[in-house]
């Protein structure tokens, strides 16, 4: 199956190779948690909640010296084409769940917030491809939301190497085709790379333009996200009448 | 490390001051560099005999690590949308006996996250080969599981559990199993006993570096111990083929350059070769073992043998070679104990035939599965070898080849005439009859016991 069609470079959804899918982020969804927002790439739709800082639930993981990250990842049922009834403690969400905890941990300020615990959680309403990043890029939404202090902003995207083009923000038809995944997550300002997941095979070399890219697209939603924070801060301004 | 649990035990302020310190003078606690994996020994199953020749388990030690990995097979339905290919599935145990900040029962993150990591590298780099694994499409497959045992944690699980389960997997051996029956629907698994049991196809060994991350992201150490894990700030593993291929990666946690990661791309495939040559090591020095128990037993890297070019033989040069069959001893007709139970020529002669040059992955030249006759057979020939053997003729017809030039197929090599017969032009590769003929008398079995009967009766 043709990826990028040969004559106009298109691809199967009349992208180039280096364009990302659109992106659209909104905060404060879930009223009652501390922070929240909702993130969509393309057609993938996710909603992270934060709670916290707050008390530790269970005192024997209380941690001393800082703060305790939890995460959940969950697929709604109605989340793929066919609707089914999924697991909550399967392999693959723990994997996503501890994967985002960790990327999320890297960039709170954890030290700040002993013995307290802030918690993640984050469903996946639409997954067409991508699930993961948009996690992480819903979630830093989130805890901007909640007010939770943090070294940078943690963006992530994913791409992939089909038809010997390296290509921008997989979507489920792409990504299940097989080739390379690569999903990376960066935090903006300081350029340091906090996720790095692949699967498949790829040779060194591709793999670094691959990645690259993948930062690049990086870049360009952090970029989005800055002024999603920037405009709801005004707004909350113009509420308050400063 | 779960530092977070409150059953483990806690490291001490000096001691992690102190490594932390050392690190950043680039010395290691346990006097290794960097970039040095600590000493590995690779062993397998103990419980290797000649009833158990399946194989497919190993153990490794990677300095305080221990890991135990185990692989068996079974027949099952095959996925919707994969209807042609096998499955393989990791599991792994964590059992507090490695680690008491393990829990006994169900994995904990961690021990879910290293499942997938070996997974990742294993079957979506499509190391080994899944659609050979089918039996039936859409029907019935093999499904391989792993199971991979943690015996002792010292540090460092993923590269010592992706290490066994690489070994495990290029011991095992399936049991062949074959269509049969009267319509052909029948599926017959068959016994270690009857077959040799197959070994997997791998088409290339993925292996895992991991890195352990100090510091603010610029100190990065290879194969860090029990100790050094509690002090990291993050992990980095990356999986990668012998070629220069990456199979997987897994990073999450403190953030590190990109140009760190280049550099770490680098190191890995050096140390990526290394230990795939010390696995294939310790594979030889246990194939060695195995062939000098079971010369039957073929190691899973000999070379396919590709059809062999027709023996174009003229009617003078056919006479020849019937004499010579007629002078040769009773034995090296009767061959070997054939796994396939291939007779000489008998009347389900035409079904084993098939099977044996439908068998793949198996080497032409070898004793077990050699056939004397092949698909295209010379009448004139057969009818002779079957008085000398004195069975009934019933030879089909309709198997014969009966064109101007009559081939006979390279059976006729292991013949002793081949050898001395000038007649026959064959190429070079020929003259390997020598070694051959050796071969048939290879270790016998009930099957042969029962086939001596029949001629003397029957003579």
């Amino acid at each position: 199956m043709e990826y990028v069609d040969s004559l106009t470079g298109f691809r199967l959804d009349g992208r180039r190779p280096n364009d990302m899918r659109q992106i659209r982020g909104e905060i404060g969804v879930v009223a009652k948690a501390d922070g929240s927002a909702l993130f969509e790439m393309g057609n993938t739709k996710v909603i992270a909640a934060v709670y916290g800082p707050r008390e530790v639930q269970n005192k024997g993981q209380q941690i001393n010296n800082q703060a305790l990250v939890r995460c959940e990842y969950s697929m709604a049922n109605f989340s793929t084409g066919d609707r089914t009834r999924r697991p909550k403690g399967d392999r693959r969400s723990t994997e996503i769940s501890l994967v985002i905890r960790q990327t999320m941990e890297a960039c709170i300020l954890v030290h700040l917030m002993p013995r307290s615990q802030i918690d993640i959680f984050v469903q996946v309403l639409q997954a067409d491809g991508g699930t993961r990043s948009a996690c992480i890029n819903a979630a830093t939404l989130a805890l901007a939301d909640a007010g939770i202090p943090m070294r940078d902003l943690v963006t992530s995207c994913s791409a992939g190497y089909l038809s010997s083009t390296p290509l921008l923000d997989l979507n489920y038809v792409e990504d299940s085709a097989g080739g390379p995944d690569v999903t990376v997550g960066i935090l903006a300002k300081t350029d340091k790379v906090t996720l790095l997941q692949m699967d498949s095979k790829l040779p060194i070399d591709i793999f670094e333009n691959v990645m690259q890219l993948a930062i690049e697209g990086c870049k360009a939603i952090a970029q989005y996200i800055r002024e999603v924070l920037l405009e709801n801060t005004k707004l909350l301004e113009s509420r308050k009448g400063l | 490390m779960e530092q977070r649990l409150a059953n483990t035990w806690q490291m001490t302020v000096n001691e992690r001051k102190f490594i932390e310190m050392a690190l950043a003078a680039d010395l290691r606690v346990d006097d290794r560099g960097p970039f040095d994996y600590r000493p590995c020994t690779i062993t397998f199953g103990r419980h290797f005999s000649f009833t158990n020749r399946v194989g497919g388990s190993s153990e490794v030690q990677l300095g305080e690590t221990r890991v135990m990995s185990y692989v068996t097979s079974q027949l099952v339905q095959p996925y919707r949308d994969r209807p042609n290919e096998g499955t393989l599935s990791i599991f792994t145990e964590f059992s507090p006996m490695a680690d008491p900040a393990f829990e006994a029962g169900r994995p904990g993150e961690f021990a879910i996250e290293l499942g997938r990591i070996v997974d990742r590298g294993l079957r979506e780099s499509g190391a080994v080969d899944m659609e050979s694994l089918c039996v039936v499409v859409g029907k019935l497959v093999w499904s391989i599981r792993v199971d991979l045992h943690i015996l002792d944690n010292g540090g460092n699980l993923i590269d010592a559990a992706n290490i066994a389960a690489l070994a495990s997997l290029l011991t095992f051996r399936r049991p062949e199993c074959t269509l049969g029956g009267d319509d052909n629907h029948e599926l017959i698994i068959h016994d270690i006993e009857d077959r040799e049991p197959l070994p997997l196809i791998i088409h290339h060994l993925p292996v895992a570096v991991t890195f352990a991350v100090f510091g603010e992201g610029n100190i990065m150490v290879i194969d860090p111990s029990y100790k050094e894990e509690s002090v990291m700030g993050g992990r980095m593993t990356i999986t990668m083929n012998s070629n220069g291929d990456i199979c997987a990666v897994q990073k999450a946690g403190i953030g590190i350059s990109s140009s760190v990661i280049i550099r770490c791309l680098e190191i890995c495939a050096v140390k990526a070769a290394e230990i795939t040559s010390k696995i294939n090591h310790a594979m030889e020095s246990f194939n060695d073992g195995r062939s000098i128990q079971y010369p039957n037993f073929h190691p899973v890297d000999v070379a396919i043998q590709d059809n062999l070019p027709d023996v174009i033989m003229d009617k003078k040069q056919i006479e020849n070679l019937i004499g010579h069959l007629a002078a040769l001893p009773l034995d090296a007709l009767d061959r070997n104990s054939n796994k396939s139970g291939a007779v000489v020529v008998g009347t389900n002669t035409r079904a084993k035939f098939e099977n044996n040059q439908a068998r793949d992955g198996v080497p032409f030249y070898s004793p077990s599965n050699w056939d004397p006759y092949p698909r295209k057979l010379c009448s004139r020939l057969a009818r002779s070898s079957l008085k000398l053997s004195g069975l009934p003729e019933d030879v089909e017809e309709d198997k014969v080849n009966t064109t101007q030039s009559v081939t006979v197929e390279c059976g006729l090599e292991h013949t002793k005439g081949a050898s001395s017969s000038r007649a026959l032009e064959t190429p070079s590769e020929y003259t390997t009859v020598e070694a051959t003929s050796q071969y048939i008398k290879a270790p016998k079995t009930l099957k042969d016991a029962v086939k001596i009967q029949n001629r003397k009766m029957r003579k």
